[in-house]
């Protein structure tokens, strides 16, 4: 839908000119539109924010649980197994948990987003707004999640006598790479989930398994140190971008190994690539939504 | 051309409705088929969004070159019975989905009110909805601040604004939302029969907003049922018969033509069955016939509808709804007031709603019923003021005379006159 502003030479004023008609193929992506609807992004954020804690007995409590859970479960799979996943010179539970941060919020983006278009299915075949919106609100109410998660990892750093250096710097950066790459593929999910309903299925378990391929619970060192190629293999890894993330994280918050520029590069690089690609493919998909929500 | 506020130039919507029920909604139903017969599959996978030439089976028109013009100022209505295509046209007409074909033009900001509350959410308070409900209609948050009090006052929720509206009657509910919409400024305004909700009271009090509005000098496109309020409303009308456009004309003019045209005869048009649900559930109903069997005791009215259901539904809720025949509403039974409820449906079964003695409650004369047959919060099939039928005289008051309408009004009131005691 294109929305020209045409000047009414008499009056002197600026009218909006809508023009309906058939949309093939690609269409451009309206920044201004989007721009103007900022007000309904913000509202719709905050009620995916309110709206899942009134909903849970633990309330705000819950954004903490997850990641604990998850590193006291892995923790102790660490000690009974005996393996030696983790990292040389680092406890194991801050580095987990550093880990778990950010992959916390991009499990819970995804689910978030892939579900979003579907909840919204009652306001998307009545009013029309851009559908962009609601993907993205999805994962930006996880941002609240996250940043309470860091909690946890205050309390653990105290705990182990941990202090971060000057890679903690970096921190906003690796966030926005963390919300671009989240994006990128939740905007493919949350297309893909209104027309084929068994994704929401699929995604559930395909998110647990990538946690494995992810270094969460393992170092990325590891693969540094596999053969005499070691560090091709884990800078070429950086193209799958949360493995990027999930180093730098721990590079920035518990100020252990260096910042991995070459992985970041990579990562941001492929994540762009998909978020570009989502947002066509996204836009493309538009006019089916409402069809078949 | 710059007094015309909606030009529609030839829209036309084509829907293809036998291939839904081969496309599998599944992504791995969808991949198992294609690996079974690739080419078949590639080719069926794509067509639902392209259409060939010469496959002409099971599509449906839901428009056809409808075109029209509305200058700015001007109200205009558009009507037609159900399955004419004008919920279709409006949807369109406020992007929510694409014409097949054709093209329209908008002069101006336009708003559309589809439906009232869309976005509210239970958990929320009534002021945080008027906020979302507002931004999802398109107004800007400073916009919202300046109206807020006016909204708020307008829906008669002031001591409730921040309660979540889960515990709002349903009435509350209602005039909040419409409140926030009713404070739309847009140059344009596409309203959907929003106007079927609330008491008679807010009723009017949306009539009288919405006649502010049109006489403020805003263009309107109002479909609606309720002829007397299309006629109060609107200047000129468009009726659309079919998905196309059958006449177009002074509002008084298209009004009589549309009531003529309303079945005379309490046998249903059969061509329009079987009607299919909206929104892909698996049911139709395959066919709908009154009769009224009178007595002396009373007249029984009997709506005899078959529905034909290809998967299992849970709890089918049935509405019954009889308006006078210019549309204004005299009775709408729901499923909660009269336990109007279908229980575990699969397969084909006949039902009658037995309204009994119906001239004991309503004058003689001549009305028209409309069913809806919904799921819990979804209306799927709608069967509008499908057919008349005539309430035949009774002897209310047992003095002989008939209450008939329009004379008398609609309802006989029971009634007694006593000579009260000192």
């Amino acid at each position: 839908m294109l929305i020209e502003e045409a000047i009414n030479t008499s009056s002197g004023q600026g009218v909006d000119i809508t023009i309906i008609k058939p949309k093939k193929g690609w269409q451009v992506i309206d920044i201004k539109e989007l721009i103007r609807y900022r007000d309904l992004f913000l509202f719709m954020t905050y009620r995916d924010i309110k709206v899942l804690y009134k909903q849970t007995i633990l309330g705000f409590a819950w954004a903490i649980l997850n990641p604990l859970f998850n590193m006291l479960v892995f923790g102790f799979l660490r000690i009974m197994s005996g393996a030696k996943f983790g990292p040389d010179n680092i406890p194991y539970l801050p580095f987990l948990y550093a880990g778990l941060i950010p992959w916390t919020f991009f499990s819970t983006s995804l689910n978030a987003s892939s579900q979003s278009l579907i909840n919204a299915s009652q306001v998307i075949t009545k009013v029309y707004f851009p559908r962009l919106v609601v993907p993205f609100s999805a994962i930006m109410s996880k941002l609240v999640d996250f940043a309470l998660s860091f909690a946890v990892l205050i309390i653990l750093m105290f705990a182990y006598h941990i202090t971060p250096n000057i890679n903690l710097l970096y921190l906003p950066l690796l966030i926005v790479l963390m919300v671009l790459c989240a994006s990128g593929i939740g905007l493919w999910f949350s297309a893909l989930a209104i027309q084929y309903r068994d994704i929401k299925y699929g995604l559930t378990f395909m998110i647990t398994l990538i946690m494995f391929l992810t270094p969460v619970l393992w170092s990325a060192d590891k693969l540094a140190k596999l053969d005499e190629y070691g560090h091709i293999w884990k800078t070429l890894y950086g193209l799958y971008p949360m493995a990027g993330i999930e180093v730098g994280f721990r590079s920035c918050l518990l100020g252990y190994g260096e910042m991995p520029w070459e992985m970041l590069i990579l990562g941001t690089i492929s994540s762009i690539i998909v978020f570009i690609g989502g947002a066509f493919y996204f836009q493309r998909m538009e006019k089916v939504f409402a069809d078949v929500a | 051309m710059s007094d015309v506020a909606v030009s529609v130039d030839n829209i036309s919507k084509r829907y293809r409705i036998g291939m839904v029920e081969e496309k599998s909604d599944t992504m791995v139903g969808s991949m198992v088929k294609m690996l079974k017969s690739p080419i078949t599959n590639l080719r069926k996978l794509k067509s639902l969004r392209s259409f060939k030439e010469g496959e002409q089976t099971d599509i449906i028109w839901a428009l056809k070159d409808v075109s029209f013009e509305v200058k700015q100022g001007e109200s205009i209505a558009i009507i037609g019975k159900n399955g004419a295509g004008k919920s279709t046209l409006l949807k369109i007409l406020s992007k929510i989905t694409d014409p097949t074909s054709g093209r329209a033009e908008i002069h101006g900001k336009v708003s559309s009110l589809l439906e009232v509350g869309t976005g509210f959410h239970p958990d929320l308070t009534g002021r945080e909805n008027v906020y979302l409900n507002g931004t999802i209609l398109g107004m800007k948050k400073v916009e919202i601040d300046r109206k807020f009090d006016e909204i708020v006052e307008f829906s008669g929720v002031d001591k409730f604004v921040d309660t979540p509206v889960k515990r709002y009657s349903s009435g509350m509910k209602v005039r909040l939302a419409f409140s926030v919409a009713a404070f739309l400024e847009p140059e344009i305004l596409i309203i959907d029969e929003v106007l079927a909700v609330g008491d008679l009271d807010f009723q009017r009090k949306c009539l009288g907003k919405m006649d502010q509005v049109a006489k403020s000098g805003r263009t309107v496109l109002f479909v609606s049922h309720n002829m007397a309020a299309v006629r109060n409303l609107c200047e000129r009308g468009v009726m659309l018969v079919g998905g196309k456009v059958n006449y177009i004309g002074e509002i008084n003019e298209i009004v009589s033509i549309y009531e003529k045209g309303m079945n005379n005869s309490n046998v249903v048009d059969p061509g329009m069955f079987p009607i299919k649900a909206s929104h892909g559930y698996a049911l139709q109903m395959n066919s709908l016939a009154s009769r009224m069997e009178n007595s002396p005791d009373g007249a029984t009215l009997y709506v005899e509808f078959e529905l034909e259901a290809f998967e299992d539904f849970k709890i089918i809720e049935v509405f019954f709804i009889v308006q006078a025949l210019d549309g204004q509403l005299i009775s709408k039974v729901s499923p909660k007031m009269a336990d109007l409820y279908i229980k575990d449906l699969n397969g084909k079964k006949k039902f009658v709603l037995i309204s009994k003695n119906i001239n004991h409650f309503l004058a003689s004369g001549d009305f028209t019923y409309s069913v809806h047959i919904k799921l819990p919060r979804l209306v799927i099939i709608q069967a509008d003021q499908i057919a008349r039928f005539e309430v035949p005289g009774y002897d209310s008051y047992g003095y002989g005379r008939f209450f008939e309408t329009p004379k008398f009004g609609v309802v006989p009131l029971p009634l007694i006159l006593k000579e009260a005691p000192l």
